[in-house]
């Protein structure tokens, strides 16, 4: 079985020839055109919308027509996941195929042992973690006996150990069947163990990168800005969170300080409470034990609890950007979503647009301002996230993964931006997984 | 709330053991008498023999039963105060009516108590023809509903950051509620087509026949019960008539 | 552009129709669990609990209009009926009443040869979807009471109830997720009203 691509871009054409059995990382840049050349091999291009220049096949057919021997594995396994439990999921894709039940459920079988999962056709698809959803759908896209399976970011959206248990779960599989595979991810180091091939994505064309390649580590040559330690804005004193209901604690007792002008990194495992303290620390939740407390300088009229707060007082005194840039948007513009925070807070509306321009310029979406956020990238809508929490010129910062999911360039001007931040005396705290973000940016690190 | 939202696999019952097509032509048969007629007779015969299942459907508890039923108690008494108030219906007449409610909702609890989704939607398609991929699309779609549940929170929280909460103002709360609900909506409309991307993905959309892994299957039992039901709505009509109440609805209402 | 599309070029449903047509019933479903209890608690009378009922016509309105497809409106309101049915037990004919006025706001579109998708359009759907669940009350349980004093108040309460929620707020609603770029597979995002 043969597969070759070839994509003209503006200009110059992408010449890409797999062969069967290969293995291909496809990296490059967000907004290079990978995701476009996955959808293109997919048969997903919608042919009123896209336009395709030179040759495109897969197994010697246009792609719409070799869809049913293509494996898909996508970002979001909420919205790859059909059914409320595991077996049935994977017999959902056999079950299009026509199949009788006799021959559904041994293929049910086969296809979730070779991707290594541990739990049986019953367990309900809703109790798993990001990780096993993957591999969960990874098995209903093997079940068809795919030549070719095509990854789009799978890891996208998962932490470090999710992600760990999709490659392992791609790794056995292809091993397993000899299948080929294309990955498309802008992260390639993870990669590089299980592929023989990478290429890149650029403007203008595809380089293929020798045997032995490794990707430019993100924090190379970043140079920040440097900051002196100031008084305490905010500090933890042995609070902990229990969720109504249940015994075990999802944070246990911890004690921290947030200072002007630095960073303060929370790290630690899935369930040690690293979003449960960010939600302490934002003023959005009260702690069933201990104190979150704000000094003095920023108490409401004495008041020096968070969660006791105003939501007009909070947005002046702590800035929070959530994990999911979307949840936040309450306007439908860019630049009303900017002034808003300034609004509800008690600035005159002047002082607010001028503050939503300064803002708009400062992080390079001026072109966007009349733009519906919902119709961002990911990285513009992070960027648009930190700008509005930034609006209200906080004395903290309080973010939740802030560079989850973004590739090497957003990557880098995210922590540009708060080592910004930090200089102008910002007390920043930051939730995340990111080692890289850890090392290169926190001036003391939590970990739970 | 949540808790009664049933979406996990159908708890074990001695009512699981009907497929649940069978529980829904029951239910018709039984409703085709409650409706027929306005006494209090019918409805009373019908509610019994209702009454009599709720334990088979695992609903012993009368605190749990309440929990689950009280809007449908609440609602029924309103409709027989309101049909004596405000219409020319007598006490028995009132009570007519109002049984009639608990006698057209009862099946439902029942079913909702005794069944789960996937299981319906394999016997809605594979002995009803039901359109195979609206049943799919269905469950698909219901999958989502604990997600946008545990979404909300979120998002409400995320509303505080902003600047934007509701505090006592009723006004302000539903701007708020409504707020929130449209960033759900958006969120999940969305991924709907994402979704069927993927569903298209493993061949959805295909133009094949689909076939049912988990199939379903009628036994004599379910044939019993239909007949039952069937007996029961003819016993309870043939009451009325005898204990001559029955006052069809269509003639002289 | 003016109001009216291209015609629509197939009546075939695509996935992403069964699967948004779905999720829209979906969660209206959610909504009515929610709207349920307040009507409980409010324990309004007709004529005036005709004013409540709007909501229960959203599905249908909403679904028709974004879809754009014949059977959108009755499959999505059939389905918010049945998912109600999860945690509020009003039984069975729920699901009939769903169906009915899913069925009552397909009368609306059909009318206007599913072509025209605009004010005239949501309005006149509203309206059939209102009536018939007026009629279908006030034969199920308000039988024996007086017409003029209760029957016609409370179906023009409902017509209007629906009018405005379903029929008026639902277009704007639809509208506001066009602007978000959520349609982009629909010819209702695309339409440039």
């Amino acid at each position: 079985m043969r597969h070759a691509g070839r994509l003209a871009w503006a200009l110059t054409g992408i010449d890409l020839d797999v062969a069967p059995g290969e293995r291909v990382l496809v990296t490059g840049a967000s907004g290079a055109g990978k995701s476009t050349l996955f959808a293109a091999l997919a048969g997903l291009l919608d042919p009123e919308a896209a336009e395709v220049g030179g040759e495109l096949a897969v197994d010697g057919q246009p792609p719409a027509g070799a869809r049913d021997r293509l494996g898909l594995l996508m970002q979001d396994p909420d919205a790859q996941l059909v059914m409320t439990r595991a077996g049935d999921d994977v017999a959902f894709g056999l079950e299009n195929a026509g199949l009788p039940a006799e021959v559904i459920w041994p293929r049910v079988d086969d296809a979730l042992a070779a991707v290594g999962w541990r739990y049986g056709r019953d367990r309900p698809t809703q109790a798993l973690s990001g990780g096993e959803k993957q591999r969960l759908v990874l098995a209903g896209a093997l079940a068809r006996r795919p030549g070719l399976l095509l990854l789009d970011e799978p890891t996208a959206q998962l932490d470090p150990a999710g992600a760990a248990v999709v490659r392992e779960a791609v790794a056995r599989a292809v091993v397993a069947r000899g299948t080929t595979l294309l990955v498309v991810d802008h992260d390639a180091g993870p990669w590089l163990p299980l592929v023989d091939r990478v290429v890149e994505v650029r403007e203008g064309g595809l380089v293929e990168h020798p045997p032995g390649w490794a990707p430019v580590p993100r924090a190379a040559g970043l140079v920040l800005p440097a900051a002196t330690a100031g008084p305490a804005r905010l500090g933890a004193e042995t609070a902990g969170f229990t969720y109504r209901g249940t015994t075990t604690p999802a944070l246990h007792p911890t004690s921290l300080v947030l200072r002007a002008g630095t960073v303060t990194a929370v790290t630690g495992e899935n369930g040690t409470g690293k979003s449960t303290l960010a939600l302490l620390l934002a003023g959005l939740r009260a702690p069933t034990t201990g104190a979150v407390l704000a000094a003095d300088p920023l108490a409401v009229r004495g008041e020096r609890r968070p969660h006791r707060w105003r939501a007009g007082d909070l947005v002046t005194r702590i800035g929070t950007v959530f994990q999911q840039p979307e949840h936040q948007f309450l306007t439908g513009r860019l630049r009303d979503e900017l002034e808003l925070g300034p609004l509800r807070s008690g600035s005159g509306s002047a002082t607010a647009r001028a503050r939503a321009e300064e803002l708009l310029e400062r992080l390079g979406l001026a072109p966007f301002a009349d733009a519906n956020p919902f119709t961002l990238s990911g990285g513009q809508q992070r960027r648009l996230s930190v700008a509005t929490a930034l609006a209200t010129a906080p004395a903290v910062l309080v973010l939740d993964e802030p560079t989850f999911g973004q590739d090497a360039a957003t990557w880098r001007e995210l922590v540009t931006l708060l080592a910004e931040q930090r200089a102008a005396g910002c007390a920043v705290a930051a939730v995340t997984h990111d080692r890289d973000l850890v090392e290169v940016l926190a001036d003391a690190e939590v970990a739970l | 709330m949540t808790a009664s939202l049933s979406l996990g696999p159908a708890p074990d019952v001695p009512l699981s053991r009907i497929n649940p097509c069978a529980q829904i032509l029951a239910a018709v048969a039984v409703s085709l008498a409650l409706l027929a007629t306005l006494d209090a007779v019918t409805p009373a015969v019908v509610v019994a023999a209702e009454l009599c299942l709720l334990p088979a459907a695992g609903l012993t508890d009368p605190r749990t039963l309440l929990l689950r039923t009280w809007p449908l108690l609440l609602g029924a008494g309103t409709l027989a105060v309101v049909n004596v108030v405000l219409g020319d219906a007598g006490l028995l007449g009132a009570l007519g009516i109002a049984l009639r409610v608990v006698g057209l909702a009862l099946p439902g609890v029942l079913l909702v108590a005794s069944t789960d989704p996937v299981r319906l939607a394999d016997a809605l398609t594979v002995h009803w023809r039901f359109p195979p991929r609206v049943a799919v699309g269905s469950l698909a779609a219901l999958r989502l509903v604990p997600l946008l549940v545990a979404e909300f929170e979120t998002v409400q929280l995320a509303r505080r950051t902003r600047g934007v909460e509701a505090g006592r103002n009723p006004v302000a709360r539903v701007r708020l509620v409504a707020g929130i609900a449209f960033t759900l909506l958006v969120g999940a409309v969305r991924r709907a087509g994402r979704l069927a991307t993927a569903m298209d993905a493993r061949g959805f959309d295909s133009g094949i026949r689909r076939t049912n892994a988990r199939g379903s299957v009628l036994h004599a039992r379910d044939h019993l019960f239909v007949a039952g039901a069937v007996v029961v709505a003819a016993a309870a009509v043939t009451t009325s008539v005898l204990a001559g109440t029955w006052a069809p609805l269509f003639v002289g209402g | 552009m003016s109001v009216q599309d291209r015609p629509v070029t197939t009546s075939r449903w695509r996935t992403v129709d069964i699967v948004t047509t779905a999720v829209l019933g979906v969660a209206f479903g959610v909504v009515f669990i929610l709207w349920n209890l307040v009507n409980s608690a409010i324990a309004l009378v007709p004529p005036v609990s005709g004013v409540m009922n709007g909501v229960y016509l959203m599905p249908g309105l909403v679904a028709g209009l974004l879809v754009r497809k014949p059977g959108a409106a009755t499959f999505a309101s059939t389905l918010a009926a049945a998912v109600s049915l999860l945690a509020s037990p009003y039984g069975g004919i729920i699901v009939v009443y769903g169906l009915v006025q899913g069925l009552g706001g397909e009368l609306g579109f059909a009318l206007t040869r599913y072509r025209r998708f605009g004010w005239g359009t949501a309005v006149l759907a509203a309206v059939t979807a209102g009536l018939s669940t007026s009629v279908l009350d006030l034969v199920l349980y308000y039988p024996s009471v007086s017409t003029w004093g209760v029957k016609v108040p409370y179906t023009v309460l409902t017509v209007l109830s629906s009018v405005v929620v379903a029929g008026v707020l639902g277009l704007l609603l639809v509208r506001a997720l066009a602007r978000t770029g959520a349609l982009s597979s629909f010819a209702s995002g695309r339409s440039r009203v």
